[in-house]
């Protein structure tokens, strides 16, 4: 893991050898070339389009399948752009004759059939009353165009878990925390699974739910999670354990 | 963004569980207030006052202009306050939203027409000269109680908020500048501060309400009290009828409040005047 920090426009270093590189979020090609510098003009880079960081972030890779090597920004932002295949929770707003609209927190609203459920047929389809909290999969992402969202996973026609989610309760926090509560190796989530048994559905526009069994121990994972969030409370183990004690009291 | 979206139904369902076992969402009491902070600027007149996350700026500016002539003693306070998008985005700058409407009423009502500046010491020469004040109230981030926190920092500003002193020698005005002769406070009659409670059916009511148990409640009352208990304005927009003994608890309740609030304010005070040399001779 390197850990260059990258502004927007900045041209990304990207090793030159001969392995397939994956592009992820925050990088892309620039439609204006290169500007290199006068010792290296003799390189290849000047016909090639240039690529370039398109938010602020630390520049972070992972090798992938097949000696590929990945990169993609990894920054801090509040306002969710939806991406395909993102694991997102939404909010019904709407409903038509044959889906609904569903708000993501993204600039645009999505929308959501009323055939993208498990078993849903024709004749027998889901009925969602507005207000109700759905966790879903981004199937359909374009710039300039409505996204669309679908809770089923379309190869297997089984829920996997997404769909309507009864109970508990939605916080909102930073993208970041939810891409890293995601990460297996963050220690919040096991730490905080070993004293309070809990249901958690992490969306990646920046929601979070969860359900445990009192109100109280709900009240204390919102205050914890809010506070890793914040910074008032550090996300290692010690931490955690201590901050669960002073809340459940 | 014209409307807001409306919190999911499970969030209400949650709430209303929460507080008939008298929980809030942030582990508070129904009727303990968020920490209050005050942030002093540089300037004279320049406080920030942060409620959790509500924040609201306030600043105070004077000029010298000509009194009304129907009051040839009275100088100006005028209040300042725009909600622009930077609060939230459901707020539009250049239209006024039926919350800013309200809080600017109130805000007029409760610094304004209480009398908390005594006006008539603002005046330099009668019918000629008084002192025009400003009071410009920035509103940077709303997690609920907006209201609150701007009356708070208002009255933080106005405290701390010192004019040039003045000469008049016949007809001439002189203005020493601050380096020259150590600038005077404000004449503050009281400090009014506002307490707002949010009511739910069938439930007791909680103080300080954050975004979403604002969005979510039947109705809320808002009082102005001094430190002296004295209620300046109560204002019940709508919502929920209460009765008498209702109303009679949550002034009991405002009134300790508000005496501490005041007590934190004069002390927040006392702490950044010791660290600034205004006194010069």
């Amino acid at each position: 893991m390197s850990s260059t920090l990258v502004l927007p426009g900045e041209a990304i270093p990207l090793p030159s050898s001969s392995k397939s590189i994956i592009l992820g979020p925050g990088i892309a090609a620039s439609s204006s070339r290169t500007r290199t510098s006068p010792s290296d003009d003799a390189s290849s880079s000047s016909s090639t389009p240039a690529i370039i960081a398109t938010r602020l972030g630390v520049l972070s890779s992972a090798k992938g399948k097949e000696k590929s090597e990945q990169f993609w920004v990894e920054g801090n932002s509040k306002r969710y752009i939806p991406a395909q295949k993102d694991m997102v929770l939404g909010t019904i707003i709407a409903r038509h004759a044959e889906g609904y609209r569903v708000d993501l927190g993204s600039a645009q609203m999505a929308s959501l059939e009323a055939l993208a459920f498990e078993g849903a047929t024709k004749r027998s389809k889901p009925n969602l009353k507005v207000g109700t909290l759905v966790y879903a999969r981004v199937s359909l992402a374009n710039r300039d165009m409505e996204p669309e969202v679908e809770c089923f996973d379309p190869n297997t026609g089984k829920a996997e878990g997404f769909g309507e989610l009864k109970g508990g309760l939605m916080i909102t926090c930073s993208l970041q925390l939810c891409r890293q509560l995601l990460t297996p190796k963050f220690p919040l989530l096991p730490t905080l699974a070993a004293s309070i048994p809990f249901e958690i559905a992490v969306g990646l526009n920046g929601r979070v739910w969860f359900k445990a069994g009192t109100v109280s121990e709900t009240v204390t994972l919102k205050r914890i999670v809010e506070g890793v969030d914040n910074g008032d409370i550090g996300a290692e183990k010690g931490d955690v354990e201590q901050a669960i004690k002073d809340f459940l009291a | 963004m014209v409307r807001e979206i409306e919190p999911p139904s499970v969030q209400k369902e949650f709430l209303l569980a929460a507080l008939a076992e008298s929980r809030r969402l942030d582990g508070r009491l129904p009727l303990e207030m968020r920490k209050v902070d005050y942030i002093f600027g540089e300037e004279l007149g320049c406080v920030e006052c942060r409620l959790g996350k509500t924040a609201v700026l306030a600043q105070v500016t004077a000029t010298i202009a000509k009194p009304r002539d129907d009051r040839p003693y009275e100088g100006f306070l005028l209040i300042n306050s725009e909600i622009g998008p930077m609060a939230s985005s459901v707020y539009e700058s250049g239209r006024a939203s039926d919350d800013e409407v309200m809080i600017t009423r109130l805000l007029e009502k409760s610094i304004r027409r209480t009398e908390a500046v005594d006006r008539e010491a603002l005046c330099i020469i009668a019918g000629e000269k008084v002192w025009h004040l400003r009071l410009t109230l920035h509103f940077l981030s709303d997690s609920g109680n907006l209201l609150d926190c701007a009356a708070m920092a208002g009255m933080a500003a106005l405290r701390h908020f010192r004019k040039p002193e003045v000469e008049v020698i016949g007809d001439e005005v002189i203005i020493h500048s601050p380096d020259e002769r150590a600038p005077v406070p404000l004449a503050i009659h009281h400090t009014p501060l506002c307490l707002t409670f949010a009511y739910y059916e069938n439930l007791q009511p909680i103080l300080d309400p954050i975004h979403l148990e604002a969005t979510l409640c039947a109705g809320t009352l808002t009082l102005t009290l001094n430190a002296q208990r004295e209620i300046c304005v109560l204002s019940k927009a709508g919502g929920t009828p209460l009765a008498a003994d209702e109303i009679m608890g949550v002034v009991r309740v405002g009134v300790e409040r508000v005496r501490e609030m005041v007590k934190h304010l004069e002390e927040e005070l006392e702490k950044d005047k010791s660290t600034r040399v205004v006194e010069v001779r």
